[in-house]
């Protein structure tokens, strides 16, 4: 496994945020949220500010490791789409280039039909600011790259 | 995989706790969810079966202090610890930058702790990781009960690789700090290592 770091710079990270925003408006959806298939929240947009980002982005992708492991066992290699069909809300999971995790909540302004072809259509987007993420990271560790051991001992003060 | 966003000025680390059933994973975790700041720590999920044995796993998100101006952010994960668990703690490994090996210190869990202890090694190595490199911290929990093994006892059957041990007895929080530091220190030099 590669053990590099995922590095998200400004650009891409505004790029992301660019996509998300048009796919919330697109798909008429409440929040859209982008995160990393270990877990972490990646960018988000709408009416995030009553959800939990953390522990929804750590639980979307134990939701798709959870699926991607009934897949293999089916002998599918991965269910690229999940939906979660509540009273009000509702929420797409799709993965995005093997390394992304697009989650949409909408309620009945939209429809799963609407949504999904929505997200079909910038998945592509997504997957090449991912893949220019990377290329641009060029195993580049930065901030990393620089920390001193009188750094990490200064989080333990 | 750590994340480093520029964005949010955030670098973002997994730990896993691993171990056999009933060794205190999950305690640990609640111990430094009670004792941390709330304002350093998000909710702690837990998802476990009925009888609160962990089903899947327990997550708890910490944000430490600040280096370089980046906010440092470590997602606690534990695993769940029944032998028949297997896939879902491979699963639980993805992306993992260190692991918190929790043991039983009690006699009768001898045979428990290596087996998990062999099962880390295999599925670290499915993963795609050196099971010999990955920053490792090995606790020995219970040291409050009777009837453990001694630590020289432990330390001969599950540190063949010399990585730091702490002493613990999570229900009262005794080692459980001292384990986390050690995990966390461990994986940003690794981190620092493995960027040059």
């Amino acid at each position: 496994m590669n053990r590099a770091h995922f590095i998200l710079r400004e650009r891409e990270y505004g790029a992301f945020l660019s996509v998300l925003r048009k796919l919330r408006t697109d798909a008429f959806a409440k929040v859209v949220f982008l995160v990393d298939k270990n877990g972490t929240l990646v960018a988000s947009t709408g009416e995030a500010s009553g959800f939990d980002t953390t522990a929804l982005a750590s639980l979307a992708a134990g939701n798709i490791a959870a699926t991607g492991g009934l897949a293999n066992l089916i002998g599918e290699k991965e269910f690229s789409i999940l939906f979660h069909e509540g009273e009000r809300d509702h929420m797409h999971i799709s993965l995005v280039a093997e390394r992304l995790i697009l989650v949409v909540i909408f309620d009945r302004r939209s429809s799963v039909g609407l949504v999904r072809l929505r997200v079909r259509r910038v998945s592509e987007e997504l997957a090449k600011i991912l893949a220019a993420a990377q290329e641009d990271a060029g195993g580049e560790g930065g901030v990393i790259e620089e920390l001193t051991e009188e750094d990490i001992e200064s989080l333990f003060k | 995989m750590s994340f480093i966003n520029y964005s949010s000025r955030e670098i973002n680390c997994k730990i896993v706790y691993y171990g056999p059933g009933l060794c205190g994973k999950t305690t640990n975790l609640q111990y430094i969810y009670k004792r941390m700041n709330p304002d350093a720590r998000g909710k702690m999920i837990s998802l476990a079966t009925e009888t609160e044995r962990t089903l899947f796993f327990d997550f708890l998100p910490l944000t430490l202090g600040e280096v370089r101006g980046f906010k440092t952010r470590f997602h606690l994960y534990t695993v769940p610890g029944q032998v028949f668990y297997d896939a879902s703690r491979r699963l639980i490994l993805r992306g993992v930058d260190g692991v918190v090996f929790c043991a039983d210190s009690q006699l009768t869990r001898t045979d428990a702790n290596l087996e998990s202890m062999e099962n880390l090694r295999v599925n670290l190595e499915e993963q795609g990781y050196n099971p010999d490199k990955v920053p490792l911290v090995i606790q020995y929990n219970k040291r409050d009960l009777p009837n453990v093994a001694s630590v020289s006892e432990l330390h001969a059957l599950l540190n063949q690789r010399n990585v730091p041990e702490f002493e613990a007895a999570a229900s009262t929080g005794i080692g459980v700090f001292e384990t986390l530091k050690s995990a966390i220190k461990l994986i940003l030099n690794d981190l620092k290592r493995g960027a040059r």
